[in-house]
């Protein structure tokens, strides 16, 4: 029956009338894709073969963009707001009319008093063109999200071995043998981890994963460490205290390439230099040169430094750094048996894990016959590799101990040698960069005039701290003072607070882009839409003016009193550049654009030509030709010829006149035509020689001059010691000018420890840990990036409600059963929210998928959507401060270094609750801007 | 009744790896988006905004708990489409011959033109492998791409299904479980590769490479120390960077 109208049985249908290849935006892994487009609509997305992050492949989300590009939820003009804020009510208005409101806000405020605009990006990608608006516009109060994100994780990385992972480093997927992660959020980065863990296993590779929740890549690990949230810094000392024992460690990696050999004044704690490293005259640090016995300069040729040893000079007693490091970690505190209770890990597991890293990193050896010349011109025939290598992400990073325990697994991976070494860990052009090559903070505005330098940078001492002559912040975020020095990516979760609070200092204007701060993207998310729409005695808002930027009608859009609406993904150009957060591997240099593969049917317009067009009426230096006509037509125009330094842009491909040059070479005016012609991306290979070693290796320094990543060679070792944590503490015991507040100095003393320390997260250390006895936490499904997933029809139907996941004795305690509802309170807050069992789970922690939950009204979904009656947020439980302490000051939630938020310090208690929903809180509906979403979708139909 | 060819030679299918699937649902998606404007009418999704979204994939990822005697509880993430049976039940319950099995590469197809919903194939597969769809009334399943595989207007290395081109970890793979000389035979021969549910008897073609096993690094010999006293480690120490 019925044969004859059966499909052919080689059907060769034609896929698409042309493709266009450009980046993706669906999270910020930036992979390729091809855009196949018939009869001019996007017709399906793919991955790109020959694009260097993603080699072909493509995510769920990169695969649901089509979703993302037809949203409903896309804003389509600028609007100005008619009714209260936070109701959702705007009229449609033209462009003109947006420009001139928001340079009828900004322009008196420049020319009085800069600081008073707070300009703050979320999940940008163009932060090296934002911060320079910002520089030019002269506030010091700029940053994007990472404050909130994982700063801990790349200051560690930079200040400890001068670069990062995921960015800035990666494994080396195809020569490790073993491979440990620990608490990877599953998008940072998404496709790579992905792949490599795939090529890793299939080579017959090992995976340790160590997160309290065994889901994504922790499901497929072949050992899961369900460790206990917080304690991964003792985890990690303990692993260190059992290599040290046993003396697995790489001797001569450590003489060569790190500061193990420093020596440290050690002999008087009241003098001035009491743990700084002795330098001479020229401030070169010295160690003890074993030959001679005597001290030399630590990069004097032949040298090979002391690694134990007690030198007096002047009268004045030194250590080597690496003595005082195996005093510390062999110390029995940090013994598995003393540190297991607290983990949550057996001590034999721990002696197993550390056993096993130290057999594949020295038994299992990699000698590759490639020779190279090091830093001091010594010729080596081979690189030997450690094949052990680690990433980390967020789990580790947000805790208030988290810089320190993100320096400790540095310092795990640097005491094994295995960083920058076949099957370790690899930097990614421009890194390696120490943290002496990174520019200082800026904090000092003047009226109508730019910043002096950038405002984000790598203090390396207390005289680099932002702050005035009295002791007060000069950012609205505090960031770089003595509340948290190193705050290298500000500290965004604490803008609308203080800027409410008016601590440090009232602001006029807060100007925001892609960040979604009035939901999900802030902590304590309930009274911060107060805080947005909160009024003074006056009947005026307390935060006057809200400037936001977005494509779609997130939660954030109904707060703001002026919107500039973003294009999307498809239709933007945007570049992916070497100055800020470029996409390059361990083997190549590479950096990327999009390009409008096709054209917004919408009044709208991509943020940055937007900020271009601003910065022009407002005579921005850099933003206007000497005679005050507009510089740049928009952004693509500014990517072509924008020179950040002479012959060095943002895009490092087909450089000069002739466009044959890479890396350095002067504007070329087809520059996008070439990136386009090749799929979207520049790519240039680093020579074979250079592939490892490279912050040693001279082959890798002179390639990095000459491609422009820096403009003279920069060989440097890693710290296992932080010098510039002890100038910290030195100050708190009262030296120097730039003191600290007394109240700030006990915990600048046992918090800023010049080598990694254990500390009980400040949350927990605050509250009652019987009544609050349980860890909880969030991770970001993999098919999902922050709370843009649900305004997708294809992903959402994946997953629209979020539930807590309940380990099963808790579960069994409370008498849970399938389909409830639970109360979980924090000393902040408390929700109900829908539960469910999960044994696969640290048996103290407790979890739920993050961003799922969204107000009615918001991204043009029904206002009975389940992401609202069913999902929900922790962030009400989670607050920017912590609990008051009785002092009448206001203490971040955030790492005492770096300021990263302390989302995963959170306890909270259970109960269970009566049936049924919705989630508490329930806020009433946002009116949506946009209407609603069709009811039905046929997607493809028109394209028979 | 549909009769089902009485052998296929070939016998195009996937290999699903479970020890290296992280459950991320690209290929879902991957494959919602190519199928909804290829072959037959598109997968429809009703309420998509709304209260109750649901709409029609050919391939579904499940997680599930699995506890061992020893050891913690583990997470499987577990793909799942229409595995292209040898006998195929799904084909011989079709009333008006839409659901066929292909002689020349087993894949099973519906023929949406002669194919009334009534849905006896959806029940008779014991995968729930089966979707129909809500808006245009046709039962869909997983073709095997069969619009891509032989596809002479794209690239030959894109001619493998969907969800194999676009899965990130390589969890995927596509060929002829027919030929045992295939890489994918024998994968499933090095892997010891299994049936989903043999006891139906419906001889799927597509495999499912178990998980290797895990958390085996708990009894391992823990590492010798040097010294228990911080003075043998300075003298170890010394005699180690005197053999450097």
């Amino acid at each position: 029956m019925g044969t004859e109208t059966r499909i052919a049985a080689r059907p060769s249908p034609k896929v698409s009338d042309e493709v266009r290849q450009t980046t993706c935006y669906m999270c910020a892994c930036r992979c390729g894709i091809n855009v196949h487009l018939q009869n001019g609509k996007v017709k399906y997305i793919e991955g790109n073969r020959d694009h260097p992050v993603n080699k072909g492949v493509l995510c769920a989300k990169g695969s649901a963009g089509i979703m993302q590009h037809y949203s409903p939820a896309r804003l389509k003009a600028p609007m100005k707001r008619v009714g209260p804020r936070g109701s959702g009510q705007f009229e449609e208005i033209s462009w003109e009319e947006a420009y001139e409101i928001a340079v009828s806000w900004l322009k008196p405020i420049r020319e009085t008093d800069p600081k008073r605009l707070a300009f703050f990006t979320g999940r940008d990608q163009s932060q090296s063109f934002t911060s320079f608006w910002a520089q030019a516009y002269g506030t010091p109060n700029y940053a994007a999200h990472g404050g909130f994100c994982s700063v801990n994780m790349a200051a560690a990385g930079i200040y400890t071995m001068g670069g990062a992972f995921w960015e800035f480093g990666q494994p080396d997927w195809d020569r490790a043998k073993l491979v440990m992660i620990f608490g990877v959020a599953e998008d940072h980065d998404s496709n790579p981890i992905k792949a490599g863990i795939g090529r890793l296993k299939a080579r017959g590779g090992k995976v340790i994963g160590v997160n309290p929740i065994r889901s994504g890549y922790n499901a497929v690990a072949d050992e899961w460490i369900g460790i206990t949230p917080g304690t991964d810094g003792l985890f990690i000392l303990s692993i260190i205290h059992e290599l040290l024992r046993a003396g697995r460690i790489d001797l001569d990696y450590l003489c060569r390439y790190t500061n193990a050999g420093f020596l440290v004044r050690v002999d008087d704690p009241k003098a001035e230099d009491h743990g700084l490293f002795l330098r001479n005259d020229a401030g070169v640090a010295q160690v003890i040169d074993r030959a001679t016995g005597k001290i030399a300069n630590y990069d004097a040729p032949d040298v090979k430094p002391d690694l134990a040893g007690h030198f007096v000079q002047d009268g004045k007693g030194y250590k080597p750094a690496f003595q005082l490091l195996a005093e510390t970690y062999l110390s029995p505190d940090h013994a598995p048996d003393a540190v297991a209770d607290r983990c949550g890990i057996a001590p034999d597991r721990i002696r197993a894990v550390a056993a096993e890293l130290a057999r594949v990193a020295f038994e299992e050896e990699i000698v590759l016959d490639q020779p190279w010349t090091d830093w001091k011109g010594e010729r080596h025939k081979k690189m030997i590799g450690r094949p052990v290598s680690f990433h980390a992400m967020r789990g580790i990073s947000a805790h208030s101990n988290g810089f320190q325990t993100c320096r400790a697994l540095h310092i795990l991976q640097i005491l094994l040698g295995s960083v920058e070494v076949p099957g370790g860990f690899r930097f990614k052009p421009p890194y390696p960069k120490p943290p002496e090559a990174h520019p200082k903070p800026n904090a000092v505005g003047r009226p109508g005039q730019p910043l002096p330098g950038p405002h984000l940078g790598f203090p390396m001492g207390p005289e680099d701290l932002q702050i005035c002559k009295d002791g007060k912040p000069l950012r609205i975020d505090k960031a770089f003072t003595w509340e948290n020095p190193f705050s290298v990516h500000g500290l965004m979760h604490m803008v609308i607070s203080n800027a409410h609070a008016g601590d440090p200092y009232k602001i006029d204007t807060l100007f925001m882009y892609m960040a979604n701060m009035a939901w999900n993207s802030t902590m304590n998310t309930s009274e911060v839409m107060m805080m947005l729409t909160d009024k003074d005695e006056n009947g005026d808002y307390v935060i006057p003016r809200i400037l936001y930027s977005d494509a779609y009608s997130s939660e954030m859009v109904a707060f703001a009193d002026l919107i500039l609406p973003d294009t999307t993904y498809l239709e933007r150009h945007d570049c992916i550049s070497l100055l800020d957060r470029p996409i390059c591997e361990a083997e190549a240099a590479a950096d990327a654009i999009r390009w409008p593969v096709v054209e917004p049917d919408r009044n709208v317009k991509g943020f940055q030509s937007a900020l271009i067009d601003l910065g022009a009426r407002l005579g921005l230096p850099g933003f206007v030709n000497e005679d005050g006509s507009r510089k740049y037509a928009d952004y693509a125009d500014y990517i072509t010829n924008h020179e950040r330094r002479p012959g060095v842009g943002p895009l490092a491909g087909w450089r000069g006149e002739d466009g044959a040059s890479e890396g350095r070479g002067a504007a070329n005016p087809e520059q996008l035509d070439r990136y386009i012609e090749n799929g979207g991306f520049w790519m240039a290979h680093i020579p074979e020689e250079a592939q490892y070693y490279k912050p040693w290796n001279q082959a890798y320094q002179y390639w990095a001059v000459r491609i422009g990543l820096f403009d003279k060679p920069l060989p440097y070792v890693f710290n296992l010691y932080l010098e510039p944590m002890r100038k910290l503490q030195r100050a708190a015991e009262g030296h120097g000018d730039c003191q600290p507040p007394d109240r700030l100095r006990e915990r600048i003393k046992s918090t800023c420890t010049p080598l990694p320390v254990w500390y009980e997260p400040f949350e927990e250390a605050a509250v009652d840990k019987a009544e609050y006895p349980v860890h909880a936490l969030t991770q970001r499904p993999m098919h999902m990036y922050h709370s843009w997933g649900s305004q997708n029809a294809w992903l959402r139907q994946i997953t629209n409600v979020n539930r807590l996941y309940i380990p099963g004795a808790i579960w069994e305690a409370e008498g849970f059963e399938e389909g409830d509802w639970a109360e979980v309170s924090s000393v902040h807050g408390k929700i109900r929210v829908p539960v469910a069992r999960m044994d696969a789970l640290n048996p103290d922690t407790v979890w739920t998928w993050n961003a799922i939950g969204k107000r009615r009204g918001a991204w043009a979904l029904d206002e009975r959507a389940p992401e609202a009656e069913k999902g929900f947020l922790l962030n009400h439980l989670i607050h920017e401060l912590l609990p008051p302490k009785g002092d009448g000051l206001r203490w971040a939630n955030s790492d005492p270094i770096t300021g990263q938020a302390a989302w995963f310090d959170l306890r909270v208690k259970i109960r269970r609750a009566p049936p049924g929903g919705p989630s508490q809180p329930s806020h009433p509906a946002q009116a949506s801007p946009v209407g609603r979403g069709p009811r039905d979708i046929r997607f493809g139909e028109d394209f028979e | 009744m549909t009769a089902l060819p009485k052998t296929c030679q070939k016998k195009l299918g996937l290999v699903i790896d479970l020890d290296t699937c992280v459950g991320c649902h690209a290929c879902v998606v991957n494959c919602k988006e190519w199928n909804t404007s290829n072959y037959g009418a598109p997968l429809s999704d009703t309420d998509a905004y709304g209260a109750n979204p649901v709409g029609t994939f050919l391939n579904r990822v499940h997680s599930y708990e699995v506890t061992p005697a020893e050891g913690p509880a583990q997470t499987v993430h577990f793909p799942k489409s229409c595995l292209h049976c040898e006998d195929a039940p799904c084909v011989s319950v079709c009333p008006t011959g839409a659901s066929y099995k292909r002689s020349e590469d087993g894949i099973v197809l519906v023929n949406e033109d002669d194919c009334m919903g009534c849905g006896l194939c959806a029940w008779a597969c014991p995968y729930g492998a089966r979707e129909l769809d809500a808006l245009a009334g046709v039962m869909k399943k997983c073709t095997l791409c069969v619009d891509r595989i032989y596809n002479e207007n794209i690239p030959e290395e894109d001619r493998v299904p969907a969800c194999v081109r676009t899965c990130p970890a390589g969890a995927r793979h596509f060929g002829d479980l027919g030929d045992p000389e295939s890489d994918v035979s024998k994968l499933v021969a090095a892997r010891g590769g299994v049936d989903l549910m043999p006891e139906m008897e419906t001889r799927p073609v597509n495999k499912y490479l178990p998980p290797r096993k895990k958390d085996e690094l708990t009894k391992g010999e823990a590492l010798a120390p040097k010294s228990t006293e911080p003075k043998g480690f300075l003298a170890w120490l010394d005699k180690a960077l005197e053999a450097l």
